[in-house]
């Protein structure tokens, strides 16, 4: 691999700008539009306003005040220890974009996209969104600039993420479950562009991840870069050092470019990718489209996919609904494909348990998505021993996975989940609760066993 | 010269705008798609439009993407299609291939070019392919002298007018109105002006217009300035409805006898 820039990591410009992609939106042989001309005029719209909002002070600072004063910026990075007990001693830092407004780090990239809305005029957005976080950050920005919002939710995971539907219908969105192909956020994706085609003068989409076509990928990029640019100085500041590793869940794969984007040029520092492996990318049920796919169209961009020998999507399936997409933005296939990033996959029990050991170790419930991430820090931590220093975007908080992480832990009124229990569907998987929550773990003191954790009957009263 | 243009210029010969039927392999199952695409052949259409299936159809609206979420499900792919061009070729009309990207670049897009001139496959419409995006596309079909429809939109500006046309070979696709596939009570004057707009640029390469047309009326209406009339949604609705391909017979000569009603005054 070469060095892509030079090491000098105290003096660097943190807002450069990657040289990818280029003017028209191509990684290497990825990204692009592939969208029908109908769209096109819009997205050049997009860029040209995009490009011109970018570099210009009003927005800057508006959305420097949004960020510090609305999403609570700069979040702090927070050292796990007892976690880190079960990472091979490994040091870990958690960057908690779970402490920003609405929960995650979706809510950086829609108030940068809802600000762009305003100047280009338009007064409606639509979003789709899987695990419901994308979705409520825009519900959240439309509410706050005045602008009417529509989000698009595949049927299954409107059920998943229950609370989450709730949350945007409370902030004022119209949530529209999608019915059509796996009912999940691809399709969510489809019928967003459907709307999005034939009410262009008036609407915007505001698009969720670092997928899509041009400008998408790089405009999102942008926006969740802060992430990275606050946790490379805090590490240095805390640790005089940068971490040896960074670690990110990808689904679309923006919260991984926000923390990625900074560390690129810090050539020692390992990037690595945490795709959702579901049953494991052997069964053929997962979702890792850089470990289990190979290049494709799909969404707008040439990237990395799951499909099959016609060239159609093939369903995902991950326990994590912000995991479960086939796809994955452009700029991670060229880190990839160029040897910068690595990617890996995570099984479901593996988050499961890493899920379960952060909140039982360090009292923090992190979204499902971010427990992939977790569950990564726990081997590469194993893999590089006790001197390592590993920092990990903890993207999200766990709130609206509670059911799902009852239902697979056997936890409160629902008993453990069969094939004939709605729940156990409806937390992403059939039968078995799998082997998820470790019972041979003593490392904890103070840890609840269990059996004895939520008293059922409670659990269901604060639904 | 090209096959999509010689058909539609005999059409103009005859003081008329040609038809083009739009129908889906796989739908309800390959044989009997294929039968459909002959029996709109046999009521009139000049070219067939020969669908390949796709899983995330994003400019299609609720019909199409019901009959062809059916076909994916199957597994149907390019070896039932290119059956489909050689047997709507067999039966007199031109058969092009329209078709996502995606299905196209995993066949390989020189395979797909050769086998489909093979198969007597006049070229591809792709909706979601923009000539920026093609260059491989562009050097096949050059290579085979296979027609390559690109759409324009309301939306596309001069620019892009021009510069998409100048990609075309065939004829151009106008979308007639901002939209996804579907029928519509009126086709608007947005396409008027859209077809209006393309000939200021197109020379003699025809403009036909797609999006929304559903009736012989329709189908006159357009005719009345456009080179040819697509029509998508209502055929595919025949076989919804179980009309099977009687059904599809029957619009299509409604749709023909339209597409020779309109030139009274041209
Ligand atoms: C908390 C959280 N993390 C990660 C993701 C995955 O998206 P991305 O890969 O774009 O960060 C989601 C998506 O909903 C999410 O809610």
């Amino acid at each position: 691999m070469t060095a892509l820039h030079p090491a000098a990591p105290d003096v660097r410009d943190l807002t450069a700008r990657p040289e990818w992609p280029d003017a028209t939106g191509h990684f290497g042989p990825y990204g692009g539009r592939f969208v029908p001309e109908a769209l096109i005029a819009a997205l050049d719209e997009l860029s040209e306003a995009y490009e011109a909002m970018r570099v210009d002070p009003e927005f800057i600072a508006e959305y420097a005040r949004l960020q510090r004063d609305y999403t609570g910026r700069p979040n702090p990075v927070t050292e796990v220890p007892k976690f880190a007990e079960h990472c091979g001693g490994a040091r870990v830092l958690l960057k908690r974009e779970d402490l920003n407004h609405t929960g995650s780090h979706k809510i950086n990239n829609v108030l940068g996209q809802a600000l762009l809305t305003k100047r280009i005029g338009k007064s409606r957005v639509i979003a789709e969104t899987g695990a419901g976080q994308h979705g409520v950050a825009t519900a959240t920005a439309a509410a706050l600039m005045g602008l009417s919002c529509t989000v698009y939710m595949g049927e299954e995971d409107t059920r998943r993420q229950a609370l989450n539907v709730a949350r945007m219908r409370l902030l004022g969105a119209e949530v529209i479950p999608v019915t059509t192909g796996s009912r999940t956020l691809k399709d969510a994706i489809n019928e967003a562009f459907r709307d999005w085609v034939t009410n262009v003068e008036t609407t915007n989409y505001v698009f969720g991840t670092v997928a899509g076509p041009h400008p998408f990928p790089a405009m999102v990029r942008d926006f969740q870069r802060v992430i990275g640019d606050e946790a490379r100085a805090q590490v240095l500041e805390r640790e005089g050092r940068l971490p040896d590793a960074v670690l990110a869940c990808v689904g679309g794969g923006s919260n991984a470019i926000g923390i990625f984007t900074a560390f690129v040029p810090d050539a020692d520092v390992r990037l690595i990718g945490l795709e959702a492996g579901g049953d494991g990318v052997e069964t053929g049920r997962h979702a890792s489209s850089i470990t289990g796919g190979d290049p494709g169209v799909l969404h707008g961009a040439r990237s990395y996919l799951l499909q099959d020998a016609n060239g159609q999507t093939i369903e995902s399936h991950s326990i994590s609904a912000g995991l479960d997409y086939p796809g994955v933005g452009p700029e991670h296939a060229y880190l990839h494909d160029m040897g910068r990033a690595e990617y890996r996959p995570i099984t479901d029990s593996e988050a499961m348990e890493a899920f379960a050991l952060l909140c039982r170790t360090e009292g923090i419930i992190p979204a499902i998505e971010s427990a992939h991430a977790l569950a990564g820090a726990m081997k590469v931590g194993q893999e590089l021993g006790p001197d390592a220093l590993l920092l990990v975007n903890l993207s999200g908080r766990g709130d609206k996975d509670v059911e799902t992480a009852s239902a697979w832990f056997g936890l409160g009124e629902h008993g453990a989940p069969t094939d004939e229990d709605a729940r156990a569907v409806e937390a992403g998987r059939g039968a078995d609760p799998g082997p998820g929550l470790d019972e041979e773990q003593h490392a904890t003191e103070g840890a609840v066993a269990n059996h004895e954790a939520v008293a059922g009957q409670d659990a269901g009263e604060q639904a | 010269m090209s096959a999509l243009q010689t058909v539609i210029e005999g059409a103009r010969a005859e003081g008329r705008a040609a038809l083009i039927a739009y129908l889906p392999v796989g739908y309800p199952d390959v044989d009997t798609s294929i039968a459909a695409m002959v029996a709109a052949v046999e009521g009139g259409a000049d070219v067939v439009e020969v669908g390949v299936p796709y899983s995330d159809p994003g400019m299609d609206g609720p019909v199409i993407q019901e009959a062809v979420e059916v076909a994916v499900s199957a597994g149907v792919g390019m070896t039932d299609v290119l059956r489909a061009v050689a047997a709507v070729s067999a039966a007199g009309a031109v058969p092009v291939v329209m078709s996502y990207w995606n299905p196209i670049e995993r066949y390989g897009v020189d395979r797909f070019a050769d086998d489909l001139a093979a198969a007597g496959g006049a070229g591809a419409i792709t909706p979601d392919l923009i000539p920026d995006e093609a260059a491989a596309w562009l050097s096949a079909s050059e290579r085979t002298g296979l027609d390559r429809v690109f759409l324009v939109a309301p939306s596309s500006t001069d620019a892009r007018l021009a510069a998409t046309i100048a990609s075309c070979r065939g004829f151009v696709y106008a979308a007639s109105t901002m939209g996804v596939t579907g029928s519509r009570a009126t086709v608007g004057d947005a396409a008027e002006r859209l077809v209006d707009r393309s000939r200021e640029v197109s020379g003699d390469l025809p403009v036909c217009v797609g999006l929304g047309v559903s009736t012989g009326d329709q189908a006159a209406e357009v005719a009345g300035f456009a080179d040819g009339v697509i029509v998508g949604s209502a055929y595919v609705r025949q076989l919804l409805d179980g009309r099977g391909a009687d059904g599809v017979r029957v619009l299509s000569e409604e749709l023909a006898a339209g597409v020779r009603r309109a030139r009274v005054g041209a």
